[in-house]
């Protein structure tokens, strides 16, 4: 019976006589999603097809291989390889070094007595963050300028030798992770901070009567009252494992590094957009999109087993 | 609480390394400010560390006499102001309908929104479909295709959410539709939130750089970061040293370099202040977790 008074036209116009206005209002950011966000997505199949400019994607003849063939290219193609392995390289040294980095400044802040230089080093470590990264890499190539740089100056002067901060690839790796810490590790930290407001004071008064130190502080209440913060964290930092955003290497990077600078996003931009291959870049971006759903999904299922909450 | 000796001096230590955290993160931008300020004997001499020597304005005059530049520093604010304005607008017609927990369809729209954070159809997609609409090179390109953050979006729904539903419902009592209700009660309780996003979206869009590179070719509409950036590989490359105008004699090319990046920083500094008064406590973004 409640199913036919659902179904009753009048109910239907009264409730669209009060309602159509916000459908008339998410009409436009929906067609936004469709256009630019789900339309691309059917433009995936060039990467099984053979590209024609005069066709759409639709109409493209079916690559060899069973449309595998720009896959197959691709890892045969050793600039793909190396860009692969850096963007790997890279990505894994972020989360290795980079992602426990927001903790720490956020267990710092949370131990600094002095309320108002807490809240003025807040201010200071966020600020990076809003730089973009071509203007991090004309701070960093003038601060670490082999000769003239501020920072090689001061080491010479301490009778050390000048650091190739940017000029080898070796070093250039590290000071690639560096920089993505100085911008990223305050604004990271943001969210750990929030999190540590949430754990019950209690639990620290009566560690203060059970005599427990600034350690025993950290290690049986702050770090377990993060847990699921940094699970859900971790989680999502694992699913870039395989992102590649341009600006950050393609900035910092120069032709003496491109050994280790070249990444996937520079590969797709070189062969696609410049080199006009858009199968194969097209078949490297859905590659790249399906690991990172892969990891996601597999380090949330993963959470989930030892006993987190996960992201969904 | 008597505190014991032991923790007085960790508390200062801790507080050292604060500072130290400060000064890594102020170095690098004084010492370009300083290198901007100074006359290029004293550069080349090494001798510029945090101060000016050799008090010297002339990269900035250069700097801002150079058309091409300041055309840019020009169409880059107009193009933040217009995305700003499209932005915004986009975010609150994406936000409000989806707080009212009866609408139909609300928990299909919402998948279908959040689908697109997680993923992407990749760079090529996207570049063939703008290709394919005729926005390639068009200004267009760098207001539309990014014009909706799904993540600022979500900030603004919570804020939203945060207005209790009482207010609405009396509203409606009173006979007011959606669109009343939005003018007269949401938007002007979400000020500070509104502020907030749209200086996100600002600075977004003054340091985009990727978008121009891929879909932009004509230089007229080049955003400051694509044009700092070609200014600032210029000696590396004699080609775009040419293009770029300032070609000129080594050294002078430091202060230059220098100026021109304080140029594309200055405005994210005089924002900054309003921007981080929001965001200090974290509550914004620990909303998000939920």
């Amino acid at each position: 019976m409640k199913r036919v008074a659902n179904i009753n036209p009048r109910r239907i116009i009264n409730y669209l006589r009060k309602y159509w206005s916000l459908y008339l209002m998410l009409s436009i950011p929906i067609a936004y999603f469709i256009v630019f966000r789900y339309i691309p997505m059917t433009y995936i199949q060039i990467a099984f097809k053979r590209y024609s400019i005069v066709q759409s994607p639709w109409e493209m003849p079916l690559a060899n291989n069973h449309g595998f063939e720009y896959f197959l290219k691709a890892f045969r193609n050793l600039d793909f390889l190396y860009a692969l392995r850096n963007t790997l390289l890279l990505n894994f040294l972020d989360l290795v070094i980079g992602f426990p980095a927001p903790i720490i400044l956020a267990l710092l802040l949370n131990e600094l007595t002095f309320p108002r230089f807490k809240r003025f080093t807040q201010s200071v470590v966020y600020l990076p963050h809003f730089l973009s990264w071509i203007i991090i890499a004309g701070l960093a190539k003038q601060l670490f300028a082999p000769t003239s740089g501020m920072i090689n100056i001061l080491l010479n002067r301490l009778g050390f030798e000048s650091i190739p901060f940017l000029n080898d690839p070796t070093h250039w790796v590290f000071t690639y992770v560096f920089l993505g810490i100085w911008r990223n590790m305050g604004w990271n930290a943001i969210i750990y901070l929030a999190a540590l407001t949430n754990i019950n004071p209690e639990l620290y008064e009566a560690a203060a009567i059970d005599g427990a130190n600034r350690w025993q502080n950290i290690w049986y209440i702050t770090l377990p009252g993060l847990r699921p913060t940094i699970f859900t964290m971790l989680i999502l930092s694992l699913g870039h494992i395989l992102s590649s955003e341009l600006d950050r290497p393609y900035a910092l990077s120069n032709p003496l590094v491109n050994s280790v600078s070249n990444v996937l996003s520079i590969f797709v931009y070189r062969y696609g957009i410049r080199g006009l291959q858009f199968s194969l870049t097209t078949a490297v971006g859905l590659f790249q999109s399906v690991v990172c759903v892969i990891f996601l999904v597999a380090a949330n299922a993963l959470a989930k087993r030892f006993g987190e909450r996960g992201i969904w | 609480m008597v505190k014991s000796k032991r923790s007085k001096a960790a508390d200062l230590a801790i507080a050292f390394v604060c500072l130290l955290l400060i000064i890594i993160c102020l170095l690098p931008m004084l010492n370009i400010l300083a290198r901007s300020l100074s006359s290029t004997e004293y550069i080349l001499r090494n001798q510029v560390l945090l101060w000016p020597k050799g008090w010297n304005v002339e990269a900035y005059r250069l700097v801002l006499t150079d058309s091409k530049y300041t055309w840019s520093l020009a169409w880059t604010a107009i193009l933040t102001v217009i995305c700003v304005g499209v932005s915004m607008t986009m975010t609150v017609l994406c936000a409000y309908p989806l707080i009212y927990r009866d609408l139909k369809g609300r928990r299909f729209f919402n998948t279908m929104i959040l689908f697109t954070m997680y993923f992407s159809a990749g760079t090529i997609p996207h570049y063939l479909l703008y290709k394919d609409l005729g926005l390639l090179n068009h200004p267009l390109v760098l207001i539309i295709p990014n014009s909706l953050s799904v993540f600022y979006m979500i900030i603004m729904r919570t804020f939203f959410y945060s207005i209790p539903d009482s207010l609405r419902e009396s509203a409606e009592i009173d006979g007011a539709g959606p669109i009343r209700i939005l003018f007269s009660i949401y938007l002007p309780l979400s000020k500070p939130v509104l502020a907030t996003l749209s200086l996100f979206y600002a600075v977004g869009r003054w340091n985009g750089f990727s978008d121009a590179l891929y879909y932009m070719n004509e230089r007229k509409y080049h955003p400051i970061q694509l044009l700092l950036y070609n200014i600032l590989n210029a000696v590396t490359s004699i080609e775009i040293q040419t293009q770029e105008g300032f070609a000129s004699a080594p050294g002078i090319s430091d202060t230059i370099q220098a100026a021109t990046v304080m140029f594309a920083t200055v405005p994210i500094l005089i924002v900054y202040p309003w921007l981080q008064r929001y965001f200090i406590s974290g509550a914004t973004l620990g909303a998000l977790k939920d």
